[in-house]
């Protein structure tokens, strides 16, 4: 075994595993980047988060426009403010927007739906560090069993 | 009668700090020392053949064979709730946080860790080690060194290699044999798997088997009783040891990795 072989094969042995790592890497997870790597973030305050975690998807129409950064509770009112991280490459919604938090199917993963609003003169367009302020909370499973009992109970 | 059951306990527990305390002096002795890599990179490079190149092939197969039974698995159980699409984030999240470095490390420690063992045993048994010595050459700078950090480097990368075969064995059989859709494999999982909670963390937990295995079979094969029983006896250690050590760090690890 000459020792020119040994640092071919071992050569050989360290650029598989860099092929490796490059496919996880790449191929495997998503490194945080989407479209053009440059994002703004809009701020939503909702009554109720029910299951959204950060990094959950922002969708327009079914298409992710970003990811949730955060979530904090406001100190004053004590209701939760998501801090979204949305691609540069949207930057159109006007203040009329709304958000909602959905959910993908009977069982999956919450995701902000963020619809569009209308615009005129008088809309501004929403900038980095804006509030959405149309927004609709998730909806809870027990609340709405609650209601149901509450009026059959009342009928 | 208990005194003398407690004089056992005292002599195993005794026996055994002080190997530990033999293992750590190993281990310093070999590394605190002033780098010279000219003298050094050519051990390094011979050693990482024989223990990473040669533990290729065994890494290649049992990944592809894992990924594959993997997916296998998996999608008898994922598509009676009609979720295949969820087959390649289950596959590679269960590569990429647990078999990748758990499995790599056992078959590690059973394809190098055992031969490191014998190696040096056999070393110690011959008086090669003493004869070093003799010749003021340092036998902890000359043979653990490299030998350690070969492994230390090596385990890692097969490790990845490991995680990434399986991922494209899961692919194979998901994809290509049971008809799973092929876009959905790899978007479901770029979606699932994150960069640094996934990944780095797979990679950080191999590089912790990798000191473990390593340091214990140089450790075993250093302090085996030199005859042809006592080098049989430390290579049967090094194996269970270190197997054993691998699936507890594993579990303290996945605890405060993934726990919270």
């Amino acid at each position: 075994m000459t020792s020119r072989r040994i640092e071919v094969l071992v050569g050989l042995f360290v650029a598989l595993a860099i092929a490796a790592f490059l496919l996880l890497s790449l191929k495997v997870a998503n490194s945080g980047m989407t479209g053009s790597g440059q994002t703004y973030m809009l701020y939503a305050k909702f009554e109720n988060i029910g299951g959204l975690k950060v990094r959950s998807p922002i969708k327009v129409g079914g298409v992710v426009v970003g990811r949730v950064r955060s979530i904090e509770l406001n100190t004053e009112e004590y209701s939760p403010v998501v801090a979204m991280e949305i691609d540069s490459q949207y930057n159109n919604f006007p203040e009329t927007s709304s958000v909602a938090i959905l959910t993908s199917g009977l069982l999956g993963e919450q995701y902000l739906g963020l619809q569009p609003g209308f615009v005129d003169e008088t809309v501004s367009i929403l900038k980095s560090g804006d509030y959405v302020e149309d927004t609709k909370s998730a909806i809870v499973l027990e609340e709405l069993i609650g209601q149901f009992l509450f009026n059959r109970g009342s009928n | 009668m208990i005194v003398d059951k407690l004089q056992q306990l005292g002599q195993h527990s005794i026996a055994k700090i002080q190997g530990m305390g033999r293992a750590t002096l190993m281990l310093f002795g070999a590394l605190i020392a002033w780098p010279t890599p000219r003298k050094s990179f050519p051990l390094l490079l011979k050693q990482l053949y024989v223990v990473g190149v040669l533990s290729l092939l065994i890494i290649l197969v049992s990944g592809l064979f894992i990924g594959m039974v993997l997916a296998l698995q998996g999608y008898t159980v994922l598509s009676k709730f009609g979720a295949e699409q969820m087959l390649g984030p289950l596959v590679a999240l269960s590569l990429l946080r647990e078999l990748g470095p758990v499995v790599t490390a056992l078959l590690f420690a059973g394809r190098a860790g055992s031969a490191l063992t014998a190696e040096i045993g056999l070393m110690k048994a011959t008086e090669q080690l003493s004869g070093m010595e003799m010749m003021a050459v340092d036998p902890l700078r000359r043979i653990i060194a490299p030998r350690f950090w070969a492994g230390v480097i090596s385990m890692p990368l097969l490790a990845l290699i490991f995680t990434a075969v399986g991922i494209l064995g899961g692919h194979l059989v998901g994809v290509d044999w049971l008809g799973v859709d092929g876009g959905g494999y790899w978007s479901a999982m770029q979606a699932n798997v994150d960069f640094q909670q996934d990944i780095l963390n797979g990679v950080i937990k191999s590089v912790v088997f990798a000191l473990i295995v390593t340091w214990i079979a140089l450790h075993k094969g250093f302090d085996a009783v030199p005859t042809s029983e006592g080098i049989s006896q430390a290579t049967t250690q090094t194996v269970v040891t270190s197997s054993l050590a691998v699936l507890g760090f594993d579990f303290i690890l996945t605890a405060v990795m993934f726990g919270g």
